[in-house]
């Protein structure tokens, strides 16, 4: 492929100043990861030891209810638990014991710290511990924190690949691991490229299962495809593992980039890389161009959601013509954020944390031509005459790599499309 | 600790909520952490309202634990104070704020707001959503309604419709029309869609009408009790519950009872010959306790069919439904735990299930037909069209929805007839439905492409003993048409382990279908 990119921004988005505001949030906590990871990992159980807030909202985020009795629950805390903390402990062996007796396919438990647990104090690090000992060698148990407190949103998926990376076997062998919870379907793409330019073996965090567990060590070389993994880049770099830094892969250009950081690292040739992605790319490209066309010359603006709205700002500024107004996100993570700031043109307003009122008063102001956004302000925008997209369908949907690029400009385009379709007045 | 995969009700909080949303002019100001924030999509999602709900979520961190968390929630009510200048607000704890002990109401009283704050205790580790709705609407009704002169005219409020509330929004078309028949008007509706300055007036009504025991009971009480304000104890649902809640009204308000019955359609629906096929159909019950005692008086009486077992997840109806049961002849089920509701209704194998939406995805799985009666609900449950369950026309609603889930009468003996046919098999399911019962799902295998059945003989764990379906049988089986093929795998099942039999053939399923010939 001979065509290239557009150069990239004589000025980045590094050192805009980043706007701060300390107000409301309108976000998810990161127990809302449990929904796609639960899927992910097929032999492990999330317990979740909390109040029926956190029962509620699993049962809401996930909306569609498939399944009679889902690999995840709630361990609700009542008043009684409230009392005093040994109770709570024996409180939760007995949860815990009942569950996997019922459930002998349960490999992994992961128990889940919530606000009321963390308030409380709850140790559930210690409780884990115990279990683990209880239950080897045929169950695993680890805890992590998805609270509201501590977690927004897909901080969730990061702090539950976070505590698994320090029990993970030692290795020195130099294998590459892929990291962030992705549908199968866009892990089994990455894995394909990447085994096409003759690299391996090739790992993926987290497994399916936790018996297709290996090694970390000073010699695996690991790629984020997720943005929010920042305590699990944290976690790999406590193990001597290297991390190979690259934007991430959302658009053509994106997975280009991150797919070469990789191939660089394992002396995949110019002509090999080539061969592997250009037919690829030349589809992605085409994709991207139809289902972008209703967004050219358009404006958008991010509330922040899931982390991704920089890597996507990147994508629908570079590849689908768009200008952004503002891109907010929960949390800017310089040292895996760097390479997508440097290719966001410089303009738009960086924010970080939120106070929802005045980004409202300013997203009015703005009027932008789409707004992507929680499911709380969707419906109230278009109330106000805006076009949204609700964030979270972005981590729902396979959206990685080449063959999702249109896909992932569909999902911006058919609501500007959605609009300017519908003609609900009278003729005249 | 209890463990819980889905939930009936949520929180309290998202009870006051659901007050909150549904009333004008009124802010909550709640004391939560980032997270709860969810919330508000159950109303612009589910429910599709187009502005965010009335709620400030102070929104605290791990790092403002060791600080101060006070000064949080006086920002934040200060704040949404001077944003949204409402006539009056509520002010509360979400379950994590409850545990830090803030006292929300009490710092609001230092604010020194030109509006009521409306403190709220809500016990989020003891009690639910409705409580925490039925709470909320008490406390404001007790903090800005007062005595009053009665209006000249005969008139009444309306009390319990709230946001989210399951056709809140017809029904109070439909009763205020059942009203305006008796020469009655409305004073107020309450708490949706009233101001805190429509419900300064609640006290002018003559009487009220409790549409919702469940949100809205503590507040009639206290009307009763305050304003000598009587209270209608008929919640109007189907045809005879309309009748005698229009016979109350006459005598509490003292005027003619009249009811215009010209639109109504369901008796007839119901009686005519067409509807001979729902003669005895089995139908197990479940939602909150209003809408599952009402609905079990139209299955029994207006449709005909045969109940076989109710229940509901408000412990504050448990006393109610059990007495109703008892005179139905059942055993009443009262849990919040899905996965108990779904064992009864695997064990009583009904042929229809009237429930919620849990029950919805309970009936999916198993095969059995299921209309939504009761909250909780999603987002199809609050349809364009006008389609109220009280009243006139809430009767001819709740035929149409009931009716629609099941086979047709015809449809059903055609897809007897030609079960074997391979266009019209019954693997399509309703004729007039888009979707099938999955199968598989009940540990039933399915025959593969070609139509010859997978070697391996299915196996099932009925208790003690395994049970095998050898493969003639399950073919058999795969030839009863699907509506009742649940019923006789299980009667089948049951009546071979409770002979000790191991392997099922056809013989077995004869056997079993003749025994339980009724
Ligand atoms: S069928 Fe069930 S899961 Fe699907 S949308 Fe409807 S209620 Fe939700
Ligand atoms: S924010 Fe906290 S209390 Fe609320 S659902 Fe999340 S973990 Fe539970």
């Amino acid at each position: 492929m001979t065509e290239q990119f557009s150069p990239p921004p004589s000025r980045g988005c590094s050192d805009t100043p980043v706007l701060k505001q300390r107000g409301q949030h309108e976000v998810f906590c990161g127990l809302t990861g449990i929904i796609w990871l639960h899927r992910k990992m097929q032999d492990a159980f999330f317990l979740v030891v909390g109040s029926r807030t956190c029962a509620h909202l699993l049962q809401s985020a996930a909306g569609v209810m498939i399944f009679a009795e889902p690999r995840f629950a709630t361990a609700i805390l009542e008043e009684t638990d409230l009392a005093g903390m040994a109770d709570a402990q024996q409180e939760l062996d007995r949860v815990v014991s009942e569950l996997l007796e019922r459930r002998p396919d349960i490999k992994q438990l992961f128990i889940v710290g919530s606000c009321p647990s963390e308030v409380i104090k709850l140790d559930l690090a210690t409780a884990a511990e115990r279990m683990s000992a209880q239950f080897a060698p045929n169950v695993r148990v680890l805890s992590y924190s998805g609270s509201g407190i501590e977690t927004t949103f897909t901080q969730g998926e990061d702090a539950c690949l976070a505590a698994m990376v320090p029990v993970m076997p030692k290795t020195d062998a130099r294998e590459l691991l892929l990291v962030g919870a992705l549908p199968d379907v866009v892990e089994e793409q990455a894995v394909g490229l990447l085994e096409a330019m003759g690299i391996g073996p090739i790992r993926v965090l987290p497994a399916s299962r936790v018996n297709d567990e290996y090694g970390i060590g000073p010699n695996t070389l690991y790629a984020l495809t997720q943005p929010f993994l920042t305590d699990t880049h944290e976690a790999l770099q406590r193990r001597h593992a290297q991390h190979i830094a690259a934007p991430f892969p959302f658009g053509e250009e994106g997975t280009t980039a991150w797919l070469r950081a990789i191939a660089d690292q394992f002396g995949v040739s110019d002509a090999k890389f080539a061969e592997v992605t250009d037919a690829p790319r030349a589809r992605a490209r085409k994709a991207v161009a139809q289902a972008s066309e209703a967004l050219r010359g358009k404006s958008v603006f991010f509330f922040p959601d899931s982390q991704l709205e920089i890597p996507l700002a990147r994508f629908l500024t570079r590849e689908c013509g768009m200008d952004a107004v503002e891109v907010g996100s929960p949390f800017i993570h310089r040292a895996v954020m760097a390479a997508d700031l440097d290719l966001l043109a410089e303009g738009p307003t960086i924010a970080e944390g939120q106070d929802v009122d005045k980004q409202l008063d300013r997203c009015r102001d703005a009027r932008p031509d789409l707004t992507v956004c929680g499911l709380g302000l969707a419906n109230p925008l278009e109330a106000e005459g805006l076009t949204t997209k609700w964030a979270i369908e972005l981590v729902f949907t396979p959206v990685h790599f080449y063959e999702q690029a249109g896909d992932l400009a569909g999902l911006f385009s058919r609501p500007v499309r959605r609009r300017d379709l519908l003609k609900l007045e009278a003729a005249e | 600790m209890k463990l819980t995969v889905w939930t009936y009700e949520g929180p309290p909080h998202v009870g006051a909520m659901r007050v909150a949303t549904g009333m004008k002019d009124m802010h909550y100001v709640l004391h939560a952490p980032q997270g709860d924030t969810y919330a508000d999509l159950l109303f612009t999602m589910i429910e599709r309202r187009n502005h965010r709900p009335p709620v400030t979520y102070t929104t605290f961190q791990a790092r403002d634990l060791g600080a101060d968390t006070a000064y949080l929630f006086k920002d934040a009510a200060t704040a949404a104070y001077e944003r949204f200048k409402p006539e009056a607000m509520i002010v509360g704890a979400s379950c994590t704020a409850e545990l830090i002990q803030d006292d929300p109401g009490g710092l609001a009283e230092t604010l020194g707001l030109p509006i009521p704050a409306i403190p709220l205790e809500l016990p989020s580790y003891q009690r639910k959503e409705n409580f925490g709705a039925d709470e909320t609407f008490y406390q404001i009704v007790k903090a800005l309604a007062t005595p009053m002169e009665k209006t000249a005219r005969v008139t009444a409020n309306l009390i319990g419709p709230t946001g989210l509330g399951f056709r809140h929004r017809d029904d109070i078309v439909e009763v205020t029309g059942l009203l305006m028949d008796m020469g009655i008007e409305v004073n107020v509706v309450a708490p949706m869609p009233a101001s805190p300055s429509d419900i300064a007036k609640l006290g002018q009504a003559h009487f009220n009408v409790l549409m919702y025991p469940e949100t809205a009971e503590t507040a009639a009480r206290y009307m009763e009790r305050e304003f000598g304000q009587p209270y209608t104890k008929t919640v109007p649902i189907g045809v005879g519950a309309t009748r005698d809640f229009v016979k109350e009204v006459a005598q509490i308000a003292d005027v003619e009872p009249v009811l215009d019955d010209s639109r109504l359609r369901m008796p007839w629906y119901s009686a005519s010959v067409d509807s001979t096929y729902l003669t005895g159909k089995r139908v197990f019950l479940f939602g909150d306790g209003t809408h599952v005692a009402a609905c079990a008086r139209i299955a029994r009486d207006e449709m005909g069919f045969e109940v076989v077992g109710m229940g509901c997840y408000n412990r504050e109806q448990a006393r109610m439904l059990r007495g109703l049961a008892t005179d139905y002849g059942v055993d009443a089920l009262i849990t919040d735990d899905y996965l108990e509701v779904e064992r009864r209704i695997e064990e009583l194998a009904p042929e229809m299930i009237l429930g919620t939406q849990m029950e919805r995805h309970i009936g999916k799985r198993l095969g059995i037909p299921c209309a939504v009666i009761s909250a909780p609900v999603h987002v199809q449950d609050f349809p364009a069209r006008y389609s109220p369950q009280m009243g006139i026309e809430g009767a001819n609603v709740i035929f149409d929805t009931w009716v629609h889930p099941l086979v047709m009468g015809l449809e059903e003996h055609l897809l007897t007839m030609f079960r074997e046919d391979f266009e019209f098999h019954d693997d399509a399911g309703a004729s007039h439905h888009g979707h099938k019962a999955k199968l598989r799902e009940m540990g039933i295998k399915e025959p593969s492409e070609t139509g010859t059945v997978t070697p391996e003989p299915a196996q099932v764990n009925t208790g003690p003993v395994e049970i095998v379906w050898l493969p003639a049988a399950e073919k058999e089986l795969k030839k009863i048409p699907f509506f009742v093929r649940g019923k006789a795998k299980r009667n089948t099942e049951t009546f071979a382990s409770e002979r000790g039999v191991q392997e099922i053939s056809v013989d077995t399923l004869y056997e079993a279908k003749a025994h339980y010939a009724r």
